[in-house]
């Protein structure tokens, strides 16, 4: 569903995506983590269409990302780095406006939104603005963003970020409650998320992929510990 | 319709009412227009026209609608919603006449507000309000070539007071290009045919034959092509970034 295939990307000297390729199935949660700089964030917002790679080709569920990116973006729910949200609408009309950008018919959307805040859990802030809400709220405004018009393909930028250890568990349970049915990438900096959350890690440096396998293995190559195969492979090279 | 253009319109226009900048920006030009309308000389010329008016609101006009056209991209920017919005399924076209459209309304409600003006002179004498009817034509059409501008400006940068203050320059120079003053000074260097050209493009000479009551096509030709040629440009910087 959701596909790269060698894409690289350089902004001036520095290349942050440098060849990187692989595929995520339906049912898969791929955790991608790496440091700060390692091209994680450039890779997804390459996949959400909003900067096109040098070379290579990225597409979801079929539509290439730069040839047929309004297509591609149809199958896509992408929730950016840091939540940006519409701070002055409410979480109903800022659901609402979703549904109508994503095409939900007229008649379905309050069954659609009544899905969605569901899942997130929404119901108590429903009416109220964005920038009032608390920041685990926002987090979870910003993931029920991705969900309106059940899109099969989720790419979510450090979606715990910034939580505490109870909004985090929060988050997850949610996109462990909707991973059967998409192909979802997740990027973190939290280790132990891979493991409760993803079926598969990849490991990003430099723009390059340096470990591709389930969490588990992972564990396996720092001898139990993900952290030490963490520094192990992101190390290594300075 | 094109990619999400009615969706991304509606959500600005909401947008201006669930803040106090509408409130703030309809109340500050509503009692511009009419102090300088009835200071201006309304009653003492004894004609029954809006002539007073439709003199000040070109000037008027450059920093309101820079005011309401500022934020438009520039806070989109700034607070990073412009990954959000781009990432949903809406074209660059859509989103830019989306906004252009809200904005547009939101400056023609304005005007509809400035009615007090029309009853009084028809209350107090007998008005050619066809002339009346196209000098609003020709307002609103003034402004819509301003907020072109303006949605431009506010595309360039992730500030909102940068996007003001280019705009307002901007629409400072297409409105008095046809000033004797700034003609004077080009003719010294460039030819009278360029000079010529400058002069066609004031927003402002535009507008006259209009709000004298005389619709020709050519000015409205004139308006409709600058409001597309900056929507275009518009499009072209935001499109721009995806490939920075």
């Amino acid at each position: 569903m959701i596909v790269l295939d060698r894409v690289r990307k350089a902004f001036g000297p520095i290349v942050a995506v440098d060849d990187i390729s692989f595929s995520v199935k339906k049912g898969e949660v791929l955790g991608f983590i790496g440091p700060n700089g390692a091209g994680k964030t450039t890779t997804m917002r390459i996949l959400a269409s909003l900067i096109r790679p040098d070379s290579g080709k990225a597409s979801i569920n079929g539509h290439d990302v730069t040839t047929a990116s309004l297509d591609a973006r149809r199958f896509l729910g992408y929730m950016p780095e840091n939540t940006p949200l519409y701070g002055e609408m409410t979480v109903m009309s800022f659901l609402f406006f979703l549904c109508e950008v994503r095409g939900v018919q007229r008649e379905e959307r309050q069954k659609e939104i009544d899905r969605v805040v569901q899942i997130c859990s929404l119901q108590d802030v429903y009416y109220q603005t964005i920038e009032t809400l608390s920041k685990g709220f926002r987090k979870r405004v910003g993931l029920a963003q991705t969900l309106v018009g059940d899109p099969p393909v989720l790419i979510l930028d450090e979606p715990t970020d910034g939580l505490d250890p109870n909004q985090k568990q929060d988050v997850r349970t949610a996109i462990r409650v909707m991973a059967p049915d998409k192909a979802i990438i997740v990027s973190t900096h939290i280790l132990e998320e891979l493991e409760s959350l993803c079926t598969r890690s990849i490991v990003i440096n430099r723009g390059k992929i340096v470990f591709d396998a389930s969490p588990l293995e992972l564990k396996e190559q720092g001898e139990g510990r993900i952290e030490d195969s963490f520094a192990n492979l992101t190390r290594g090279d300075r | 319709m094109i990619g999400g253009f009615s969706a991304i319109a509606k959500r600005e226009l909401k947008c201006y009412f669930s803040t106090p900048l509408a409130y703030v920006i309809l109340f500050v030009f509503l009692v511009f227009a009419s102090f300088l309308s009835f200071k201006g000389q309304f009653f003492e010329i004894r004609q029954a026209d809006l002539r007073i008016f439709f003199d000040y609101l070109p000037i008027l006009f450059i920093f309101l609608v820079p005011a309401i056209g500022m934020r438009l991209w520039a806070e989109e920017r700034k607070t990073g919603t412009i990954e959000l919005l781009f990432s949903l399924p809406v074209t660059v076209r859509g989103a830019v006449l989306g906004k252009f459209a809200a904005a547009w309304l939101f400056i023609g409600l304005a005007l509809v507000f400035t009615f007090p003006l029309i009853v009084t002179v028809n209350y107090l004498g007998d008005p050619d309000n066809y002339v009346i009817a196209a000098g609003y034509a020709g307002a609103f059409l003034l402004a819509g070539c301003y907020l072109a501008v303006s949605i431009f400006a506010s595309s360039l940068t992730r500030n909102q007071v940068i996007g003001f203050i280019v705009s307002v320059l901007l629409c400072s120079i297409f409105a008095f290009a046809d000033y004797p003053s700034i003609l004077n000074v080009l003719s010294t260097f460039l030819p009278l045919r360029a000079v010529e050209i400058v002069q066609n493009m004031s927003f402002i000479e535009h507008f006259e034959s209009m709000r004298r009551g005389v619709i020709e096509f050519s000015d409205l030709a004139y308006d409709f092509i600058l409001i597309a040629g900056w929507l275009a440009a518009t499009t072209v910087v935001l499109d721009g970034r995806r490939e920075a």
